[in-house]
């Protein structure tokens, strides 16, 4: 077995000591220097040295003690070669692979509304969070499933924690993806609601894939790249094209839409794309969003470096004292919750026992995989809250908050946030409308539109040039609205299919995923539930994502939760319980913060319950409350957030059960002797013929 | 004993298109047929085409989905 720590030469000494020190004192100029605007590259800086020493240092401790990855044992990839899904590849391209898998809308939406509390919490929760508990359990669900046939975590939980355990994650995973997918569809609405442009733009996307699907099952079959590169040429044309439908007093109109609207073309266009065979729509569509995606984010890389825009944003605001307009809570546990992906993401472990384990030839690659594709992933959600940070603080408020708070107008705006102490005139407000082609920025939030201008500003300072703001405006937020709308197709089918699953375990035929009649109806189901908060959140009088997110975040975290339990008791399974709080400090971090916060919401001023009394209340008196503008609205209000509270509670319930679950694994596996996990049998690499 | 550079890029492009694939869901074509070709020498070799059908019927067959 290697040392922890492989010797190193002093050439190696010196440059670990160097990255230290330079890290510490970025680190420092991040956090210590107050008053004056500090440049975003001294962050980057801050964020690539503890990234680097993460993975060097414990990366490779977990890597070699806790794992003890085994670079002469036969992986999944060699011992079950198939040619087709265990294929031992390259470790470059795996990691290529599973860092398109994970990366997401996710670290972009968080982390910019997390910046309403300052650059700096979300900056240090993302640092620390990756290293300690995010590529941790990325990393060790990836390091588990290798030995056990590349299994999926569902399998895993019920292998190790036992079968009721496996049945309420499932569960706990079905409701988890419909919140991601309601949330994340409500950020394209809260980016295209009276934006002629974005809308005709993003429209746009549908008839493209169709014309690639049949280029690509007809014309010049398989042909991904080909016809990705029509494709990215069709987009760019639209938003070219998009700017005179705007303009065109007969077009524009015809794109222009209100939430409500927009969430119902949602609804009917995910219910019939997830129908529609996989090659015609979803293919195409999914192959121009991963490249956009990789190339969108190495613009953004480059941008930065480029640019090296200053932080207009203040370190800390007041707002980390839990009264801020883009979410409600304190520091503490929200902020924990509303930076999730980037940090840490119970939906990774999915990805790391899914196709990944499958690929890889040596388990020596698992750490650059996993740990290093996590590591990535907090560098964009860095990029992301820089870009946020770089924006003018009232711009920043005006686009985050919501209408009830700020109103409708740039007055009205521009007079609320400077009262808040962050200083902006009306004409500020317009012009940056102007610049990116809007009529309004105001209450855009859900972090597409905020990421979208800061990049367009990051984006124009390196390639400059009239009405170029606009153009890359635009661009991000096809960018963004274009991997959701995958992702909403894509999970739509999912759920549909997990919903076969579990209701096939009461009535047979519905596991039948060729009859028509149980695909229709789970479908049915599948739209209806991510539809419904969709919906709401549209409707939402404090604009839906306010509401919305920290049910997500708490969804999220739960789940990953469960992760790092799964990988605690293995551990202690593994007779390694000396190594019991690696995975074991982060897992209960991410019980008490998703406990706290639920509690929060269940109970107290910022609660749903809260919420959902005082318009019942107001309905039994005949009292009309703002913003709703008549009493069925009254009644819709308290009934969504009586729904909501039930969730929240749903989520807690989940939690708990998932911990006792664990904790009577762990027990068991403490007082045993020998070891009980369920590994796989050593097969030496050597002996498995090529 | 130094790679000439042309092999460098070929390889390296070589690893670029197998990446982007894979991220899309197909798998290497050159590596499946080698893999029959050794293991399965009975079976029939199928065309790209009809391989990448199978492929992209198969990625959305459920679990896994992709990240939020």
């Amino acid at each position: 077995m290697q040392a922890a720590i492989p010797n190193s030469g002093p050439a190696s000494k010196i440059l670990w000591a160097a990255v230290s020190i330079v890290g510490a004192f970025c680190l420092g100029v991040v956090s210590l220097r107050r008053g004056e605007p500090i440049n975003a590259i001294w962050l980057v800086a801050a964020s690539m040295a503890v990234f680097a020493i993460g993975y060097r240092f414990y990366g490779k401790f977990i890597n070699s003690r806790v794992l003890q990855m085994d670079a002469s044992r036969a992986t999944p990839a060699v011992l079950r070669n198939d040619g087709l899904d265990y294929v031992p590849t390259d470790k470059w391209v795996v990691f290529g692979h599973h860092f398109a898998a994970i990366a997401g809308a996710g670290p972009l939406v968080g982390p910019v509304l997390a910046a309403q509390m300052g650059y700096l919490p979300g900056t240090l929760w993302i640092l620390f969070g990756v290293v300690f508990a995010g590529a941790v359990q990325d990393f060790m669900i990836l390091g588990i499933s290798l030995r056990r046939g590349g299994r999926s975590l569902g399998n895993m939980l019920r292998e190790e924690l036992g079968p009721q355990a496996g049945m309420v994650a499932m569960f706990g995973v079905l409701v988890l993806m419909m919140i991601v997918l309601a949330v994340l569809a409500l950020v394209v609405v809260k980016a295209l609601t009276h934006s002629p442009w974005g809308t005709f733009t993003v429209a746009c996307t549908i008839p493209t894939a169709l014309l690639m699907g049949v280029y690509m099952r007809w014309i010049r079959p398989g042909r991904i790249l080909e016809v990705s590169i029509i494709g990215v040429l069709l987009l760019l044309g639209s938003i070219w094209l998009g700017a005179r439908v705007a303009a065109s007093p007969t077009w524009g109109p015809m794109f222009n839409f209100g939430p409500s609207a927009l969430a119902w073309l949602l609804i009917v266009y995910g219910s019939c794309a997830s129908i529609l065979p996989v090659w015609l729509l979803l293919a195409p569509r999914d192959y121009l969003s991963t490249f956009l995606k990789i190339g969108t984010i190495a613009l953004l890389a480059l941008g930065i470096f480029l640019a090296a825009p200053t932080l207009q944003l203040p370190a800390i605001t007041r707002f980390i004292d839990g009264t801020g307009p883009v979410f409600q809570g304190g520091l503490f546990p929200f902020l924990f919750i509303t930076i999730a992906c980037g940090a840490v993401s119970g939906w990774h472990s999915i990805i790391a026992s899914g196709t990944t384990p499958k690929l890889l030839d040596n388990e020596r690659s698992a750490l650059l995989v996993g740990y290093g594709g996590m590591l990535m992933e907090a560098f964009v959600a860095i990029m992301a809250l820089v870009a946020a940070a770089s924006l003018h603080p009232g711009v920043y408020f005006a686009m985050n908050s919501p209408s009830a708070l700020i109103g409708t107008t740039a007055q009205q705006a521009a007079t609320t946030i400077s009262q808040w102490g962050f200083v902006v005139t009306p004409d500020q407000l317009l012009q940056t409308a102007k610049d990116i082609g809007e009529n309004s920025i105001l209450s855009r939030a859900g972090g597409a539109p905020t990421l979208a201008v800061g990049m367009a500003r990051i984006l124009q300072s390196i390639i400059p040039g009239e009405g170029m703001m606009a153009f890359w405006y635009h661009y991000a937020i096809l960018f963004e609205a274009l991997f959701i709308l995958t992702t909403v197709d894509a999970g739509t089918r999912v759920g549909r299919f997990m919903i076969q699953e579990i209701v096939g375990l009461v009535h047979k035929p519905w596991e039948r995923t060729d009859s028509w009649v149980s695909n229709l109806l789970a479908t049915a189901i599948c739209v209806s539930l991510w539809g419904y908060f969709l919906y709401q959140g549209a409707v939402d009088p404090l604009g839906g994502i306010n509401t919305l997110w920290p049910l997500f975040g708490i969804a999220n975290q739960m789940l990953a939760a469960i992760a790092l339990m799964l990988a605690t008791v293995v551990v202690v399974k593994l007779k390694r319980q000396r190594y019991v709080l690696v995975p074991g400090i982060p897992a209960l971090w991410l019980i008490i913060c998703t406990l706290t916060a639920g509690w929060e919401k269940l109970s107290g001023p910022i609660s749903f319950t809260g919420a959902a009394q005082k318009y019942a209340q107001g309905l039994a008196a005949g009292k009309l409350l703002a913003p709703a503008k008549n009493m069925a609205e009254m009644q819709r209000i308290a009934t969504n957030n009586y729904v909501d509270m039930a969730l929240t509670g749903l989520f807690m319930l989940l939690v708990v059960v998932m911990a006792m679950f664990a904790l009577r694994a762990l027990l068991q596996a403490w007082r045993s002797v020998s070891p009980t996990a369920h590994e796989e049998p050593y097969v030496a690499l050597g002996s498995v013929p090529g | 004993m130094t790679t000439p550079l042309s092999d460098k890029l070929r390889t390296g492009w070589k690893r670029a298109v197998q990446t982007a694939r894979l991220s899309c869901g197909v798998p290497d074509y050159d590596v499946y047929v080698q893999h029959l070709r050794t293991h399965h020498p009975e079976r029939e070799v199928p065309s790209y085409e009809a391989f990448f059908r199978e492929r992209q019927a198969a990625r959305y067959k459920g679990g896994g989905g992709r990240c939020c």
